[in-house]
């Protein structure tokens, strides 16, 4: 379902390049969960972005399904993102002026893929039905992070891409957020790729990747 | 769509969620729209009387025949013309009498009446009859029947006795004009066969040539583009013009204010819209959209505003050009589709330049920018030096203007740039200032407060800008004022030199009175005057005649002298002029002016200029008796008396008893100086009433930057709260600050101001109406304004610091928390 191949990123830091991703590798079927993991600064977060065509390869192919991502312009990736891609964030990039039902509904909307009744059972999954009404600000980090997830998987994408997705939570709440993803991946049969720092969260999904010097090791 | 749809929903949204800011938007976009669209209004409603006063029945709009030299030619003329095929019909004009009330008469001939004489009034078939047909009609405007005090239908007598025909109201007209046949005219006017001009039709042929059938005893004139109104009061529109334009920036720096600190808050809702696959084109045009929609919205509130501000207005306005330039306005605001359509578009084109920084952000943000709020503000330092090079580039033009610069417009063009470059400085030396405090300051909370200071400038300094400016224009403003002001009753006080005035119906009536006045005990001195009209190098200038009386060379405001001014004024072959009329012939003392006169050219040596404030038309002023042997025809109803300040009520109840005369006839020194006093003031009412709204607007920018900020300051305050200093104490902080600036920004704002009122009073006054001022400076005015100021500082400040004094501790603990 997604193929990379020979990936690379350049990035410049005060006048000097940094070579973030040296010809990335990397495959991922319908329905597989995988973790990667690295050092800070090993292009972890660039490679999900590259994916989610939030930022542009310098080389290589990224192939989601029969879409080649680095091909895109930009409105052609954010069709992509819109249709077939959900994002995590740790920041929960939540919006804080829309309630918690307008925020899960967004993306679904801007899709035109509202489905109330898979909205409604993300809704009963994610233990949100009390929080309704409220505005993110009003929520813990656990509950922004729900909904979060709860909107990237209401247009039931592709390929959910988390970015350290319970970095700001505490280890109880990440394993409560962490089983919840996983069952709505498994109900929605798409693929999962999870950037994290923790070992022990890498270890509860199918693969284990960790990127070292640029490369999948 | 429908995708466009729910992202606009999403931006509207953050409205929701900061009424105050959404609020503050709308303000300053109905403010802006408001005051311009007002002023606007004012604009167009005077120079559409001017048209109509162009037009009425064949003005400068339309080609006429003149006489070259005299005010009438003989109506002979027009028949001869006429049977050489001419297209041409008479017209008759004058001043009369009614009921005390001085109106324009126009005599005209419908049947031979161009059809194409601009905007004028028409009469139909049906009012022709009516018209010609005795007893006649007399034409007049709906307001002139309301200053005459008559009823439609009405014949009131004139001053002569005699009676004008029936008075019928036609909408149309000009006010302070009576329209009557030419036959009447002639009549009332004691001028039979005389005309004044001919109006030129559009010839079916080819006529003879006009020398061929008149000779040279009359001149082909023009049709002008602009009329002698419109350009004498060009200044005064501009000078509206200018303050609208004015309040219009003030109220976009609100909206520029409003409008980057929400793109600031909204930068990660930016970034999630496209995260979730909103492209960059659908969010930047929505964002262009709810620009356009509120602007829409705020453009329709603020010209309802606009609306009533010039309704408001309007009355005084009226006065000053009727003051001023002796222009009718009518009272009733009349406002055409074009003003409602400029009004919305310049709220829409006002919005989009105020939120063009912001929308240029948002278009070229990379998804991935980090969400930094007000990062903008750390780019201040570069935006200083660059501002501080644009500041003294416009500054270089104001010099350029003020140096090779001779129109009107220049002399504006150097007010703007002064301006402008002030208000690009302002940011640089209010940065000079709060650096040199900081490096003063021993005490670390005091370090604190001047480095704090000078972070939250940048945030300000829009807001800032604005107050100095309306601030630099009121100083500016109110200095010319005053010193008109103190100049102009200077001035009556020398030019009202008789204790009681009166004024006579008619040349028979003025013998009388002075005969009856001779024979008066308490009577010290009666000096008889007179004016008469006249056209010099074609201009039309007044004539006045003065009597040789010792309390004229003692007090008549004469600005420069020959020697023995007044003994050469007494033969009748010497002349004083007036400043304006000096300034517009560029004449001296020591010249020789020509004046045509009935008898032929009448040559004058110009042995003084005086001043003569508030008069449109130039003057020359010659001894009375000369005045009378070269005008014949000159009204002998002026009389002024000399009578000491116990008898002059006595004299007065007499006058009235006697001649039956009426307030307007007779009136005292002390009356006649409070009306020109109470004119004066209105005159200037309009300004102080602009200069009112611009403050007030101002004071509005302050208060929106400020509470725009003070959801920015937490993560400056809080750590200071954890450290101990208590809200009251940060809240009392946050306000020295503020009145700090305000307070430097006021005290840059007094020379600026300063310079403003020499501007005005040395350049723009003397190109506008044709006099300079002496310059004075009013230490206690400047205290004042300043003082104002800091009032309205204060104000703006105190409710952003009384809810950070009121404010709850767990907000300032989250600033800790990360949970903002």
């Amino acid at each position: 379902m997604l193929s990379i191949r020979n990936l690379s990123k350049t990035f410049s830091s005060a006048g000097e390049p940094v070579h973030v991703l040296r010809g990335v590798d990397l495959d991922l079927k319908a329905g597989e969960r995988v973790a990667l993991t690295g050092e800070s600064g090993s292009g972890k977060s660039t490679l999900l972005h590259l994916i989610a065509g939030l930022d542009a390869a310098d080389g290589g192919t990224i192939l989601l399904e029969d879409t080649e991502v680095t091909e895109l312009s930009d409105a052609g990736r954010a069709g992509l993102r819109r249709d077939r891609i959900g994002l995590v964030f740790q920041q929960f990039n939540l919006i804080p002026s829309l309630s918690v039902a307008d925020n899960l509904a967004f993306q679904a909307r801007i899709a035109g893929r509202h489905d109330p009744a898979w909205s409604r059972e993300l809704i009963e999954r994610l233990g949100l039905g009390s929080l309704l009404k409220r505005y993110p600000e009003q929520l813990s980090g656990g509950q922004q992070q729900r909904v979060a997830i709860g909107r990237a998987l209401a247009t039931k994408p592709s390929l959910l891409l988390a970015d350290e997705p319970t970095g700001n939570l505490d280890e109880a709440t990440a394993d409560d957020v962490l089983a919840l993803t996983r069952d709505l991946v498994a109900r929605t049969g798409c693929g999962f790729l999870m950037v994290t720092h923790s070992l022990h969260l890498a270890a509860t999904l199918d693969r284990h990747l960790i990127l070292h010097a640029g490369r999948i090791a | 769509m429908r995708r466009a749809l729910w992202v606009l929903a999403v931006l509207l949204s953050h409205w929701r969620r900061h009424k105050m800011q959404f609020a503050t938007l709308l303000i300053g976009l109905i403010a802006a729209t408001a005051l311009w669209s007002g002023v606007q209004a004012i604009n167009q409603q005077a120079r559409n009387a001017y048209d109509r006063a162009a037009a009425t029945f064949g003005g400068v709009r339309t080609a006429m025949l003149v006489a070259p030299d005299t005010a009438t030619f003989p109506q002979e003329l027009f028949v001869r013309l006429r049977r050489a095929g001419w297209p041409v019909s008479p017209v008759l004009e004058g001043r009369i009498q009614v009921n005390g009330h001085s109106v324009r008469l126009l005599g005209i001939e419908p049947i031979t009446l161009p059809a194409d004489v601009g905007n004028a009034p028409r009469l139909g078939a049906s009012d022709l009859s009516g018209f010609v047909a005795p007893p006649g009609q007399t034409l007049v405007a709906q307001e002139t029947l309301a200053d005459l005090q008559e009823q439609e239908g009405a014949a009131p007598p004139i001053s002569s006795g005699a009676k004008l025909p029936p008075l019928h109201v036609l909408p149309q007209l000009v006010p302070d004009v009576l329209v009557v046949d030419i036959g009447v005219a002639q009549r009332l006017l004691n001028k039979p066969d005389q005309v004044s001009r001919l109006l030129i039709g559009k010839p079916k042929g080819k006529p003879a040539p006009l020398a061929s059938i008149v000779g040279d005893r009359l001149q082909r004139v023009e049709p002008n583009a602009e009329t002698e109104l419109e350009r004498l009061t060009d200044s005064f529109h501009l000078n509206l013009t200018a303050f609208g334009l004015l309040s219009f920036f003030v109220g976009l720096f609100i909206v520029n204010s409003a409008v980057g600190l929400a793109f600031e808050q909204r930068l990660p809702m930016l970034r999630t819209l496209r995260a979730c696959g909103a492209s960059a084109r659908l969010v930047n045009t929505v964002l262009v959209i709810e620009l356009v929609v509120l602007a829409l919205i705020a453009g329709l509130i603020g010209l309802a505003c606009g609306y009533f501000i010039a309704a408001a207005l309007l009355p005084d306005v009226a006065a000053s050009l009727r003051g001023l330039y002796g222009a009718q306005i009518p009272g009733q605001l009349a406002l055409r589709p074009e003003w409602w359509l400029a009004g919305i578009g310049i709220s829409i084109a006002g919005a989009i330049v105020a939120a063009a920084t912001s929308l240029i952000k948002a278009i070229r943000m990379p998804v991935l920018a980090t969400a930094q709020p007000r990062a903008w503000q750390q780019r201040q330092r570069r935006w200083l030096i660059l501002q501080s090079l644009a500041a003294c580039a416009v500054f270089a033009v104001a010099l350029l203007l003020l140096h090779y610069g001779v129109s009107l417009i220049a002399g504006f063009g150097v007010l703007a740039a002064l301006m402008l470059g002030a208000a690009l400085i302002l940011p640089a030396l209010l940065e000079i200032l709060l650096l040199v405090g900081q490096r003063t300051a021993r005490k670390p909370l005091a370090q604190w407060f001047w480095a704090d200071s000078r972070q939250q400038l940048s945030g300000l300094s829009l807001a800032l800008m604005a107050l100095l400016l309306a601030l630099a224009v009121n100083v500016g403003v109110s200095t010319m004022v005053e010193t008109f002001s103190r100049t102009f009753i200077g001035w009556l006080d020398g030019r009202l030199a008789a204790d009681v005035y009166v004024s006579a119906s008619d040349n028979a009536q003025g013998v009388a009175i002075r005969n009856w006045l001779k024979e008066r005990s308490d009577v010290q001195a009666i000096l008889s005057g007179g004016r008469a009209e006249a056209q010099v190098e074609g201009q039309p200038v007044e004539l006045l005649g003065l009597p040789d009386h010792a309390l004229y060379r003692e007090r008549w405001p004469l600005l420069e002298t020959a020697p023995r001014a007044w003994t050469q004024l007494v033969p009748g072959n010497a002349a004083f002029i007036s400043e304006q009329l000096s300034r517009r012939l560029n004449v001296r003392v020591g010249d020789v002016i020509e004046v045509p006169a009935p008898g032929g050219t009448w040559e004058l040596d110009i042995v003084g200029i005086y001043a003569d404030y508030g008069n449109p038309k130039g003057q020359l002023a010659v001894n009375v008796a000369a005045l009378i042997r070269h005008f014949p025809q000159t009204p002998q109803t002026r009389i002024g008396l000399i009578v000491a300040k116990e008898n002059i009520p006595g004299l007065i109840a007499a006058l009235h008893k006697q001649f039956a005369l009426d307030d307007r006839s007779v009136a005292d020194q002390a009356t006649v100086k409070a009306e020109s006093i109470r004119i004066f003031n209105r005159t200037f009412a309009v300004t102080s009433a602009l200069n009112a709204f611009t403050l007030g607007v101002a004071g509005i920018a302050l208060l929106t930057s400020l509470l725009t900020l003070a959801n920015s300051r937490l993560p400056q305050l809080a750590p200071l709260w954890a450290i101990g200093i208590t809200r009251p104490r940060l809240a009392a902080i946050e306000l020295t600050k503020t009145l700090s600036v305000a307070l430097f920004t006021s005290l840059l704002a007094v020379p600026l101001g300063l310079l403003v009122a020499w501007c005005l009073i040395a350049i723009v006054n003397v190109k506008a109406f044709g006099w300079r001022l002496p310059f004075h400076v009013f230490p206690l005015q400047l205290a004042e304004l300043v003082a104002v100021a800091l009032f309205a500082s204060l104000l703006a400040a105190l409710l952003p610091v009384a809810r950070l004094a009121r404010m709850q501790p767990t907000n300032l603990v989250k600033v800790f928390a990360d949970e903002r």
